[in-house]
């Protein structure tokens, strides 16, 4: 775990560290019982391929997920996600990287509390965005 | 020219029914393996030393966790709509979260189709679900309300 990010230390523009997740069949599988989702299209050639898939695909859950843990582990034990949405534009395909980025698009007081906007985005190696998405979270300021 | 609508009967009257709750207990085990599942190494999902020194006081759920607290009532229903559309796929997901959701928790979850709409693209012809689930612990407390659209679309036949 990096050490706490605040919302001082924050800039519009500003890029996350970039996640970088590979995600295999057997991945797939455990997720498949972690979540239980278990349409074949996640774990079935031959079911994905009579489905007109080239071939078993990743749940879009779980590069949600994977959009996640960029979040959570940018923001820290002290911050907090409200927000967490994607869309599933191209399919993600196993045993190959995804790269998941993020940026931060607007900071903001409401409440009291010191909003982050993030958007996100999963991509394949040839840097084609599967996943657009977007997250909003709260993060603790260093004023007392 | 006018189009037939691919939006029948049976789906216009299933929009806003909502579904019978279905109960989970949030269980340590089955919150690890899921992070595990992720292969998020996060402390505050998995240890819980770390996660109780946390603001949490215990172990949480990833957020994403919501994917496996599943009412299945909306998603077979929109899977057995009699349509020639017969691929399902899922267009995107949003979560609104308004509490952590902990270990030990007892999470009462409800679903219903929001609104349908139809488009042709790609694929084909779709037709456009708008769902909404509704996560609540066991104080009555709404923890995520999570939005999931589900698109049926053309599967053509192989030659």
């Amino acid at each position: 775990m990096a050490k706490q990010i605040y919302f001082e230390e924050v800039e519009v523009g500003a890029d996350l560290p970039p996640l970088i997740k590979h995600p295999t069949t057997q991945q797939l599988v455990k997720w498949a019982g972690a979540s239980d989702d278990y349409y074949q299209i996640h774990y079935d050639k031959d079911f994905a391929m009579a489905n007109n898939l080239p071939g078993v695909i990743v749940h879009g859950w779980l590069t949600f997920s994977f959009l996640g843990q960029l979040v959570t582990d940018w923001m820290g034990f002290e911050g907090e996600l409200k927000k967490l949405g994607c869309s599933y534009r191209g399919m993600n395909f196993p045993n190959q990287d995804t790269i998941c980025k993020g940026k931060v698009t607007k900071k903001y007081d409401k409440d009291g509390q010191h909003f982050v906007e993030l958007e996100l985005k999963a991509e394949n190696p040839k840097g084609e965005v599967l996943v657009p998405g977007n997250a909003t979270v709260v993060l603790p300021t260093k004023k007392k | 020219m006018a189009q037939e609508s691919s939006i029948t009967e049976e789906m216009r009257k299933a929009i806003g029914v909502e579904s019978a709750p279905v109960v989970f207990d949030v269980e340590k085990g089955a919150v690890k393996k899921f992070a595990q599942a992720i292969e998020d190494p996060n402390p505050l999902f998995q240890d819980e030393t770390v996660a109780k020194k946390s603001k949490y006081g215990g172990i949480i759920a990833p957020p994403t966790f919501p994917s496996m607290l599943r009412n299945p009532a909306v998603v077979d229903r929109i899977f057995n709509f009699d349509t020639p559309l017969k691929g399902l796929l899922n267009g995107g997901n949003e979560l609104e979260f308004f509490k952590p959701i902990k270990v030990g928790d007892v999470i009462t979850v409800t679903a219903k189709i929001n609104d349908v709409k139809e488009r042709t693209g790609g694929m084909g012809k779709m037709i456009f679900f708008f769902n909404e689930v509704t996560y609540k612990n066991q104080k009555g407390e709404v923890v995520c309300i999570g939005r999931q659209t589900l698109i049926r679309h053309e599967v053509k036949e192989k030659k």
